[in-house]
């Protein structure tokens, strides 16, 4: 029976039809061997445009669909469906990119045309040569993997909990809480931080739906959407959990030392004991301490010396030959909530972090500043005394070509809060130096207009220097900021007592690795890149892998928080729908083709394809195959093909291309 | 008239696609040689696909995958690495420039990249000038050219030994 192709050609209002003539494509298709109609509209994806192929299909005058719009990626999907219900199996639908590969990135011009022509062409060939599908149906496990303790995978794990889900929250620290639980207040309502976030953490503790992995890691991801096998690395914490109470009697003896107990204030911030078996704060969930195997004094070396937590232990909970342990289980679907680190502002010398005293990050201010830290709350210079005269460099390491291009979001704003904080503590001047003045959040404005009445020295200007030397003596001693007052004109020499880099938020050292190990990818800002920057912020292109927080960007409390919830709830429709289709396009063995090599066994990363002893030939796991069709490619035979990437169908897509050259090839179809 | 050559392109559907289509959204400009086809891997792209490419009429084939360690597929990369190599290994013996073959990791969010890449390849494809692949095939495969190939086939031997 003949084929017969309907062409649609998308205008896409102007971005599309503004570059590439339609007419002209329009009469071209036309002319394409099988095509039996085409049809061209203003926008293909609306719902008149769907329906102009539903209704042909449904008519019966095409038995094969190509829309040349935009790209796959956006909407091949949304025709599949259209083209499902005009009755057809949705895999006999193909696409031209027009848009994203052509209209959008050349001049406007015959080459433009002519590609749009060749595309169309191409998939024409191919469409010729498609064959029907059928899609697979699997299971969801109801189960969850949250990867991140902070506040973002804390939200998305009660969410999901509450909603009578299991969940298994896993965490890399000793304690869940993440950055936030080292904040003290929270901007712009100062809010104490503690306060709003030691109940959830409680809750996260006691929830019997959610599994607490701590002090754990990610160490494979395998399966796909509503099956994924993950293997997670709990370290040794050296504490058993079971037994301890939390009572602390280790740490009031513990002789070693995490944090220096010599030194100046600064480099004994600390929020939990300084010991070597410690707490990383008092509000750790769980509340069971954790020995640093580097500075434990018995575990440091063999010989063994001390073991004093051991003996102070009522419980015997301590255990020094506790190993690191491989934990596997099942999930359904992934949010990944890893979170952030602050940038390192040592490499950017002239601020002289690492080489001044009193030049700070804003995570040792938020520690000093932390009433359960090792300062009490106080706001001290390195010796002790209180400073009277502080200030703020806002953009260390963002919006800086040489480190991070991006705005990290947060730092206008607790620059401010930490000015009020200061004016609040000590009598201490307060400069904040800063490019502009970015409060864009609900009360932030506000937040900063207060701020300026509270007698604040706001410099509009890039740092360009921290220095030590003085050019006079007002100077000596002191830390002088160096700043060209941009809104006076001039450069201006500031002396001051304390210096706080406002770090800016990046990408977690670790995030690659999980990121990889979940099947996602980042981008070249280090975060991970969403599905659609606009719609499909909160999901990947990797189905059943969520994000939240700022894993995917920086971004403050609030934000995080509504996207936790937003994780959970695109979870919690995948658990409800307790099914999913996934994709038909796999691998599939010929076996009168099949040689019995075993080539194809060792090149699938999924062990998919598996020999079959008793036949002789290599067998394709449909449920583990992902269609990347590196067996494909590999087969010496030629036995294994990829459903929907066929050899005669990529063939036919290059004879597409040069179809209207001299040369012409025709692939036919099988039989 | 210059010469404006055509070009294939394999993309990965994971990252160099998605990279091409973001140089798309980022309206960046490059050159309208380039005819792309998306596979989901480059681990799929099968040496026969470029032949056949050059053979159709391309005057050169870029195929671009995921960086290494970015694969969607782990690995398929590095296969598709092992097997451009070896391609180009082959092409000289056939009379055709290896350079005529590129290989590129464009990830995702490389959209100014993919730019560049078709650019440049491009400008140095239209610097090689035209292949006629089939031309010359048709031409070295008919009986009188014998003598012809056999040189052709030491040339390209030397030119691989040195």
């Amino acid at each position: 029976m003949a084929v017969r192709i309907g062409v649609y050609i998308c205008h896409c209002g102007t971005n599309i039809a503004g570059k590439v003539d339609i007419d002209e494509v329009v009469e071209f298709a036309r002319g394409l061997e099988n095509v039996s109609l085409v049809k061209d509209y203003k926008f293909m994806c609306s719902d008149p445009g769907q329906a102009l192929l539903q209704k042909d299909v449904e008519d019966g005058l095409i038995d094969r669909v190509v829309v040349a719009s935009c790209s796959p990626l956006m909407h091949e999907n949304t025709f599949r469906k259209a083209t499902e219900r005009g009755g057809l199996n949705p895999y006999l639908f193909t696409m031209a990119n027009i848009r994203e590969q052509c209209s959008w990135v050349h001049l406007d011009g015959a080459e433009t045309t002519d590609k749009a022509k060749d595309l169309i062409a191409a998939a024409v060939r191919r469409a010729f040569l498609l064959e029907p599908l059928t899609k697979r149906e699997v299971p969801i496990n109801p189960r969850t993997l949250v990867i991140g303790g902070g506040i973002a995978g804390i939200q998305a794990a009660l969410d999901l909990a509450e909603a009578g889900k299991q969940v298994v929250l896993v965490e890399r620290e000793p304690s869940i809480g993440g950055h936030m639980a080292k904040f003290d207040k929270t901007f712009p309502t100062l809010d104490c931080s503690a306060c709003i976030l030691t109940p959830r953490m409680v809750s996260v503790g006691q929830h019997p739906n959610i599994e607490l992995m701590t002090y754990s890691e990610i160490e494979e991801v395998g399966g796909y959407v509503g099956n994924f096998n993950v293997t997670v690395r709990k370290k040794a914490r050296y504490v058993d959990e079971q037994l301890c109470n939390g009572c602390g009697a280790c740490w009031e003896k513990c002789p070693g030392t995490r944090v220096p107990r010599k030194g100046n204030v600064h480099e004994k911030l600390s929020l939990g004991p300084t010991t070597s078996i410690y707490m990383p704060f008092m509000q750790a969930v769980p509340a069971i301490p954790v020995i640093d195997a580097q500075t434990c004094l018995y575990l440091k070396d063999d010989q063994h010396k001390c073991g004093l937590c051991a003996k102070e232990c009522e419980r015997d909970a301590i255990n020094y030959d506790m190993e690191d342990e491989s934990v596997e289980f099942e999930v359904g679907n992934i949010i990944i909530a890893s979170g952030f680190q602050t940038f390192d502002p040592s490499v950017i010398k002239r601020y002289g972090y690492d080489r001044l005293d009193n030049v700070i990050t804003a995570l040792q201010f938020e520690i000093m500043n932390c009433a359960s830290g090792s300062t009490g709350g106080k706001i001290q210079k390195a010796d002790g005394s209180e400073p009277e005269a502080i200030g703020i460099v806002h953009c260390v390491g963002s919006r800086d070509e040489n480190y991070h291009e991006y705005c990290s979001r947060v730092c206008c704003m607790y620059s401010l809060k930490y000015s009020h904080l200061i004016k609040e503590k000590t009598n201490a001047e307060v400069y904040q130096f800063y490019i502009d003045m970015r409060c864009f959040g609900k009360g932030y404005e506000e937040f900063y207009d207060r701020l300026l009445t509270e007698d604040v020295r706001f410099v509009r200007g890039k740092v360009a220097e921290v220095t030590d030397v003085a050019m006079n003596e007002a100077e000596e001693g002191k830390l002088i900021v160096r700043v060209e007052d941009t809104l006076l004109g001039s450069v201006r020499r500031i002396p001051l007592d304390m210096v706080i880099l406002s770090t800016g938020l990046e990408a977690h050292h670790s995030l690659k690795d999980v990121a990889n190990k979940c099947n996602v990818s980042v981008g070249s800002d280090g975060f991970i890149i969403e599905k659609h920057p606009k719609l499909g912020p909160v999901a990947t292109a990797t189905d059943g892998v969520f994000l939240a927080g700022a894993c995917q960007s920086p971004k403050d409390i609030p934000d995080t928080v509504a996207q936790a919830s937003a994780a959970s709830s695109a979870v919690l429709s995948m658990i409800t729908r307790e099914k999913i289709e996934i994709e038909a396009a796999t691998a599939e063995v010929n076996e009168d083709k099949c040689s019995g090599c075993k080539l194809c066994n060792t090149l699938c990363p999924y062990l998919a394809v598996k020999f079959d002893e008793e036949k002789g030939v290599s067998v394709v796991n449909e449920a583990l195959c992902k269609g990347c069709g590196t067996c494909v490619a590999g087969c010496p035979s030629g036995a294994i093909s990829a459903k929907h990437f066929e050899d005669r169908q990529i063939f036919a897509e290059i004879e597409g291309i040069f179809s209207g050259l001299e040369y012409k090839t025709v692939s036919k179809p099988k039989g | 008239m210059t010469f404006e050559p055509k070009i294939v392109g394999f993309l990965c559907n994971w990252c160099s696609y998605t990279g091409a289509d973001l140089a798309g959204t980022s309206r960046i400009k490059y050159s309208p040689n380039i005819r792309s086809i998306r596979v989901m891997c480059s681990g799929r792209i099968e040496p026969t696909f470029i032949v056949k490419a050059l053979y159709e009429g391309a005057d050169g084939v870029l195929i671009a995958g995921c960086h290494p360690g970015d694969c969607h597929y782990q690995e398929g990369n590095y296969k598709a690495l092992r097997r451009y190599r070896m391609l180009r290994m082959i092409l000289p013996g056939f009379g055709i420039e290896p350079e005529r073959v590129r290989l590129e990791w464009v990830a995702a969010s490389e959209g100014e990249r993919f730019a560049n890449v078709v650019d440049e390849f491009t400008d140095q494809i239209r610097d090689l000038g035209p292949l006629k692949v089939r031309d010359s095939l048709e031409r070295i495969l008919s009986e009188d050219a014998i003598p012809e190939l056999e040189e052709a086939m030491e040339e390209s031997g030397d030119a691989n030994e040195a």
